[in-house]
C-alpha cells in the first residue's frame, strides 16, 4: 500500500478518537479492520498523533494475539489447533503448510497469495483436523492432504 | 520529621514516614533480595523477591510497594518465603545460563577454562561478560540454588550490537524492566519497551529498528540499571570486579554530573553516572561512553614540545619552562594576553589568572566565556546584580510553566531535560522558543517559532501583554524593582501587530505563552545560547525584565537560568579567568580590591583593564599583543571568523599552549605543554548552578603530563613570582577562599561530605540555593528599557540565506575530546549543511550531495542533508569538526556591552559542488 494512501485513510480514522493513552487499543483494532493487519507506517502515525513513543504502541500490539502485523493474503488459511484437531494431528497439518508455502506461522508468501495462521477451536471438532481457507472449511487434513488443498487453490 | 518504629527480623529500625519496608530493612541492614528495584525507578513490584511476612497481614507482601507502618514486625526469610523465591529464581534460571550456579568450582573457574561438566559455553557464568559484577548471582548465591527440575532452554536470541557503545544479549535478560522504565520514565525517550508476552517476552525497539533509528539517546541509563549481563557496555565487557572507583565531575557541558570513574589495571575502563546533586545517577552519551577512551588515548600529549626547525621537538620540563619563562620576560605587560580555560579545574584558573596579574602583570585575561555567556554576566548584573544562573537545576522540575529559549536542551544538556521531563509529567506547560524544530519541539505545548535574531521583539511582545492585561506582578515590582516607568516606556513599541511581523510568530501563540508564562507559577525561564548576537546583552535583560515582571524570581523553581556550556566556565569566571575582576568580580579599578590583593601577593598590581578575547585576537592581528599564553582551547575551530583567528595567532612572536592533545590551535604554537586531563587531578569544579563539587584524581596522567596549576606555578617561579609554592590543589583552594568572599565557606574537607553552591561566605553558611531570595544581590531588580536591534548582518542579494549554529548530541564544542571516541564518531562522523527542502529544490541541492557555503569571510565545504527542521531561509551548521571550520564563516560583530560576537547569525550563500572538491 503506497503511502498516501495509507495516510488518506488513517486520518479521518485517528481523528475519532481522543488523544489519550487510553484510545491505543481501540485505534489499533480500527486501523486492522480498515486494512486487515497493523501496517507500520499506520503504527508511526498513531504514535505521532497519541504523542507516545512508537515502543509504546509495538509493545503493546505485539503484546495482544488479535494483531497481525503483515497483510492477509488473498487466500487466508486458518489451522485449527483446539483441543481436537490438536489430538488428531493439527500440529502435523500445520508444520506441512509451513513447509509447502515456505512460511513461518503469522506470515505471509512474498506474493501475498497465502497467508498462515492459527486459532483455537472453530467448532467443526467432528471433522478434525480442519483447516480454513477463506470460507471453505477443508475437514479431516493429513499432511498428504494439504498439497490437495493448496493445488485446488491456484 | 515523623519517625516509625518497626522490627525487622527483630531488629528494631526507626524510618522516617514514607519509607517502604525495603528502604526500612536496608536502614536495618537486613539484605534482601531485588531484581525490579533500583533505588532512581519508580517502584514496579514486578520481580516478587523481596516478599516479607507483615504480622498482621494475611498475605506475604512486596517489601519495595508496601509503605513501612507504626510498630510492623517483618520477617524477611521464614522458610515459607525461601521456598517461593526458590521458584522465581528456578523459573528466571530455566531460561537463563546457569550451569556454574550448581559447580562448586564457580568462584575459582575463569572464562577460559576448560569444563569438565558437559556444559555449553552459553550455559556458563564464567564466560558471562558480566561475571563478577552480576546482580542477578547475588540474589541467586542468598536463595541458595543446586539443582533444578525444570529443563532449560537456550533462547538462542542474537547479540545485538551496533558498535557503538554497548551489546544487547537478551539470552541474559530477566525481564526486570529497568531499562525500560529509565528509558521511558527518567530520560523521557521510549526508545525500547516490552514486545510480545509470556515465554517470547522481550525487551525491545519498536519494529526491532536498530538503537539509532528508533530516538534512543546513546545515554547509557538502561546500561547503568541492567542488574544482569544482558546490556554491557565496552569498556567492561569480561573485566569483572573493579579494582576501584573515584567520584568526579563530568568534564564536558555545565551541568556537573557526578561520575563514578571505575578503574580497572590502573586505568579507567568505563564510566558510570552517580547520584550527584545536579545528575541524580544520570548522565549523557558523552558523559557516560565518550571520557573513558578520551583520557587513555594514544594521541594524548605525554612531554613538552618546542619548535625547533619547523616541527615539534620533545623536551625535559626544565628545558621547556625556562624557555617559556625567558621568552615571556621579554614583553611588556601589554604585550602579552593570557587565555585561561573554563575546562580546568577553579585552581587550576585561580594559579593562571594569578600568574597573568601577579607576574605578566597584565589585566589581558579572558576564555570563551567571551564567546557563550559574557551577556549573561554583564546582563544579569546590571538587572539582578550577579550574573550566574539564579535557581538548582534540581528545582526545574517542580515549576508548572517552562520556557525554554535558544536552548537545544535534549542536545547541549540531557541531564537538564530531565528534569524539564520531570515537570511535563507532572503537567508543567512547556514553551520552547527556537527558530529551529528541535527534538523538544516535540515535546512541548507550545512552540514558538521566531526569525532567528528577533528574541528582544517576541520578548517585549509578551511583555505587553502581560502589563496589558494586568498578568504583572505589582506587589512583587513595587517592592523589590526600580526604573519600571521607564521599561513600561520602552515598550510602548512592541505592539502585538508589529511584533507578529518582526518576529514571525502568531499573535495568539505570543499571548497564550505570556499568559501561561505570568499565570502558571512557578515559571522558569531556561537559556544557553541566545546571548551570541551582536545584541545578546540585550537578550538577557529582556529576559531578566520578564522574570521581575511576573515576580518569577528569587523563588523556588522560577528564575533566569542560564545553561552554562563547559564544565567549569562559572568556575573560570569566579576566579577571575576575566579582564576586568578578581575572583568573586571584584574590579580591578576598584583601588580597595586593588590594594587587598597586591597585600595578598606581595606585588604592585595593574589596575587597568585588559582586552577581551575577541579584541586579544584583533590586537595579537595588529601586533599589539605579541605573546599569548593559552590553555586548553581552541580558538582556531572556536572563535568566529576563523581564517583571521588563525592569522592572528600565527602573527604572535611567541606562543605558549597547554593542553592535553595536539589541537588544531596547539599546532601553532611555539612551545606546547602536556597538561593532565580531569581524571588524574585533584580540585573542583563549579557548575552552572554555581555549585562547587570536588574533581577527584582516579589515575596517573600519561607520560609527563603535569597539573594545570603546576605548570602555571613553575612558570611564575622561573619568572621571579612570589607565592607560587604549592603543596597542591587544597592549599591553592586555602588561599582562593581568603581573597573571594562568595566562596569563603569552601574547604576540601567540607566537599568530602557535600557539595556547595556559592554564595557561601563561611563555613557555617549553608551555601545558596536560590539567589535573590527577599532581595536582589544588588538590592532592587532593575527594568532595564529596551529597543528592536536587527542582527549585524541580514540576508540580501548576494547572501540570500542566514547561517546559524547548534550542537550536536554527540560531539562537544570543538570534539577535541569527544572526536577521538570511535563511537561517538559512528554517531556524528562529519558536517552537515541542514537546508529546508524548499531551498535545497531550488537550489538543486540533493541528501549528501556536496556544497560549498559562503560568507562574506570565507568558505567551507560540507554534505548537505535537506531536514523540516530548519526553517525557510535557513541553514543550520555545528562547528565540531575541524575538516568543516565553520566558524570560518561567522560574524565577529560584537555586542558593545558584553563583547560577544555574533555566532549564531551570519548571511551566506550555498552553492551545489559537484564532488566534495
Amino acid at each position: 500500500m503506497d503511502a498516501k494512501h495509507l495516510a488518506g485513510q488513517l486520518r479521518p480514522l485517528l481523528s475519532r478518537h481522543r488523544k489519550d493513552r487510553a484510545s491505543l487499543v481501540p485505534m489499533l483494532q480500527e486501523v486492522q479492520d480498515t486494512f486487515g493487519y497493523l501496517p507500520r507506517e499506520a503504527m508511526m502515525e498513531i504514535a505521532f498523533y497519541l504523542g507516545i513513543p512508537a515502543s509504546a504502541v509495538y509493545g503493546v500490539a505485539t503484546f495482544y494475539n488479535q494483531f497481525r502485523f503483515t497483510p492477509l493474503g488473498r487466500h487466508p488459511i486458518k489451522v485449527c489447533l483446539g483441543t481436537a484437531c490438536h489430538m488428531r494431528g493439527g500440529q502435523l497439518v500445520l508444520e506441512a503448510l509451513e513447509r509447502e508455502l515456505e512460511i513461518k506461522v503469522g506470515e505471509v508468501t512474498e506474493d501475498g497469495e497465502y497467508s498462515l495462521d492459527r486459532v483455537a477451536c472453530i467448532g467443526c471438532c467432528v471433522m478434525a483436523p480442519v483447516v480454513v481457507v477463506g470460507d471453505t472449511i477443508e475437514p479431516r487434513l493429513t499432511p498428504f492432504k494439504v498439497e490437495e488443498v493448496l493445488v485446488k487453490l491456484r | 520529621m515523623d519517625l516509625i518504629k518497626l522490627t525487622i527480623n527483630d531488629i528494631p529500625v526507626e524510618v522516617p514516614k514514607g519509607y517502604t519496608l525495603l528502604q526500612a530493612a536496608e536502614v536495618a541492614g537486613v539484605y534482601l533480595p531485588t531484581l525490579c528495584y533500583h533505588p532512581n525507578l519508580s517502584t514496579y513490584g514486578g520481580c516478587r523477591l523481596c516478599l516479607v511476612e507483615v504480622e498482621g497481614m494475611r498475605r506475604l507482601t512486596t517489601a519495595c510497594t508496601t509503605p513501612a507502618g507504626e510498630g510492623n514486625v517483618v520477617k524477611t526469610n521464614t522458610p515459607q518465603i525461601q521456598r517461593l523465591r526458590r521458584n522465581i529464581v528456578e523459573l528466571i534460571l530455566s531460561e537463563h545460563p546457569h550451569a556454574c550456579f550448581t559447580c562448586e568450582r564457580r568462584d575459582r573457574c575463569g572464562p577460559m577454562d576448560i569444563c569438565l561438566r558437559n556444559v555449553a559455553v552459553t550455559e556458563r557464568c564464567v564466560t558471562c561478560p558480566k561475571n563478577g559484577r552480576c546482580e542477578f548471582k547475588e540474589v541467586v548465591n542468598y536463595i541458595g540454588f543446586d539443582e533444578s527440575n525444570l529443563p532449560y532452554a537456550y533462547k538462542g536470541l542474537r547479540v545485538e550490537t551496533d558498535g557503538t557503545f554497548f551489546d544487547r544479549d537478551f539470552n541474559l535478560c530477566v525481564l526486570c524492566g529497568r531499562c525500560v522504565r529509565a528509558c521511558q520514565e527518567i530520560r523521557g525517550s521510549g526508545a525500547i519497551a516490552f514486545n510480545f508476552r509470556g515465554p517470547e517476552a522481550v525487551v525491545g525497539t519498536a519494529f526491532n529498528n536498530p538503537l539509532g533509528d528508533v530516538g534512543c539517546q546513546y545515554c547509557g541509563a538502561c546500561v547503568d540499571v541492567c542488574p544482569t549481563g544482558a546490556l554491557t557496555e565496552h569498556g567492561n565487557r569480561f573485566a569483572g570486579p573493579v579494582d576501584s572507583i573515584a567520584t568526579t565531575v563530568c568534564p564536558y557541558c555545565g551541568v556537573g554530573c557526578q561520575l563514578d570513574l571505575e578503574i580497572r589495571n590502573g586505568k579507567v575502563s568505563n564510566v558510570v553516572a552517580a547520584n550527584g546533586p545536579a545528575n541524580k545517577g544520570q548522565a549523557c552519551v558523552k558523559g557516560k561512553f565518550g571520557l573513558a577512551e578520551v583520557v587513555h588515548h594514544p594521541q594524548r600529549l605525554t612531554a613538552p614540545l618546542v619548535r625547533r626547525n619547523g616541527g615539534f621537538a620533545e623536551v625535559t620540563w626544565t628545558e621547556a619552562l625556562e624557555y617559556v619563562a625567558d621568552n615571556l620576560k621579554k614583553y611588556g605587560s601589554e604585550q602579552v594576553a593570557t587565555i585561561v580555560s573554563a575546562k580546568c579545574t577553579n585552581e587550576d584558573n585561580y594559579v593562571i589568572q594569578k600568574l597573568a596579574r601577579a607576574v605578566l602583570g597584565s589585566n589581558n585575561v579572558d576564555h570563551c566565556a567571551r564567546l557563550c555567556d559574557a551577556p549573561n554576566l554583564v546582563g544579569l548584573t546590571m538587572s539582578f546584580g550577579s550574573g550566574a544562573m539564579t535557581n538548582a537545576i534540581e528545582e526545574i522540575g517542580d515549576a508548572s510553566c517552562i520556557i525554554s529559549m535558544g536552548s537545544n536542551t535534549t542536545a547541549a544538556h540531557p541531564v537538564v531535560w530531565l528534569q524539564i521531563n520531570r515537570a511535563v509529567k507532572k503537567g508543567a506547560k512547556l514553551i520552547v522558543i527556537n527558530p529551529r524544530e528541535i527534538d523538544l519541539c516535540q515535546k512541548a505545548d507550545l512552540w514558538l517559532q521566531q526569525h532567528p535574531g528577533t528574541d528582544v521583539a517576541l520578548l517585549m511582545g509578551m511583555m505587553r501583554v502581560i502589563v496589558d492585561e494586568g498578568l504583572a506582578d505589582q506587589e512583587f515590582i513595587n517592592a523589590r524593582c526600580e526604573n519600571y516607568e521607564a521599561f513600561l516606556e520602552s515598550l510602548k513599541n512592541f505592539d502585538l501587530d508589529s511584533v507578529e511581523t518582526m518576529t514571525g510568530v502568531a499573535k495568539a501563540d505570543i499571548v497564550e505563552a505570556a499568559r501561561a508564562y505570568a499565570t502558571q507559577k512557578p515559571s522558569t525561564f531556561l537559556s544557553c545560547s541566545m546571548t551570541q548576537s551582536s545584541h545578546g546583552t540585550d537578550n538577557v535583560l529582556a529576559v531578566a525584565n520578564l522574570a521581575m515582571l511576573t515576580g518569577n524570581v528569587g523563588k523556588p523553581s522560577t528564575g533566569v537560568n542560564v545553561l552554562r556550556g563547559q564544565n567549569n566556565v562559572q568556575g573560570a569566571c569566579d576566579m577571575g579567568g576575566l579582564p576586568d575582576v578578581y575572583t568573586a568580580y571584584q574590579s580591578v579599578a576598584e583601588p580597595s580590591v586593588q590594594k587587598k590583593f597586591e597585600e595578598a601577593w606581595g606585588v604592585k598590581l595593574n589596575p587597568n583593564v585588559g582586552l577581551s578575547l575577541s579584541e586579544m585576537m584583533a590586537a595579537a592581528l595588529e601586533g599589539n599583543i605579541k605573546a599569548m599564553y593559552l590553555v586548553g582551547e581552541n580558538p582556531v575551530l572556536s572563535d568566529p571568523d576563523a581564517k583571521h583567528v588563525k592569522e592572528a595567532l600565527e602573527k604572535l612572536e611567541f606562543f605558549v599552549v597547554q593542553d592535553i592533545f595536539l589541537t588544531e590551535t596547539a599546532e601553532l604554537a611555539d612551545v606546547v605543554l602536556p597538561a593532565a586531563c580531569f581524571a588524574e587531578k585533584d580540585g573542583t569544579f563549579t557548575n552552572t548552578e554555581r555549585r562547587v563539587q570536588r574533581v577527584r584524581k582516579a589515575v596517573d596522567p600519561p607520560g609527563e603530563a603535569k597539573d594545570d596549576w603546576w605548570i602555571a606555578s613553575e612558570v611564575a617561579k622561573r619568572m621571579g613570582g612570589k607565592g607560587f609554592e604549592y603543596a597542591g590543589p587544597e592549599q591553592i583552594m586555602e588561599e582562593i577562599t581568603g581573597l573571594t568572599p562568595s566562596y569563603g565557606g569552601i574547604s576540601y574537607e567540607r566537599l568530602e561530605r557535600e557539595t556547595v553552591q556559592w554564595p557561601c561566605p563561611t563555613p557555617e553558611h549553608g551555601g545558596t540555593r536560590d539567589l535573590h531570595v527577599g532581595t536582589f544581590v544588588r538590592g532592587k531588580g532593575k527594568f532595564v528599557p529596551l529597543e528592536f536591534k536587527s542582527p549585524a548582518e541580514t540576508p540580501d542579494e548576494e547572501y540570500p540565506l542566514l547561517l546559524t549554529t547548534e550542537r550536536s548530541r554527540f560531539h562537544f564544542h570543538t570534539s577535541t575530546m569527544t572526536g577521538r571516541v570511535k563511537g561517538l564518531k559512528k554517531l556524528g562522523s562529519e558536517e552537515y549543511v541542514e537546508i529546508n527542502p524548499a531551498d535545497a529544490e531550488k537550489l538543486g541541492i540533493e541528501d549528501d550531495g556536496w556544497v560549498k557555503v559562503v560568507s562574506r569571510r570565507g568558505e567551507v565545504k560540507a554534505r548537505a542533508k535537506s531536514s523540516m527542521a530548519t526553517p525557510v531561509g535557513v541553514v543550520t551548521m555545528t562547528f565540531h569538526f575541524a575538516a568543516c571550520p565553520t566558524n570560518t564563516l561567522t560574524n565577529t560583530a560584537l555586542d558593545p556591552v558584553a563583547k560577544i560576537p555574533e555566532l549564531k547569525i551570519a548571511s551566506v550563500k550555498v552553492e551545489k559542488l559537484t564532488d566534495s572538491g
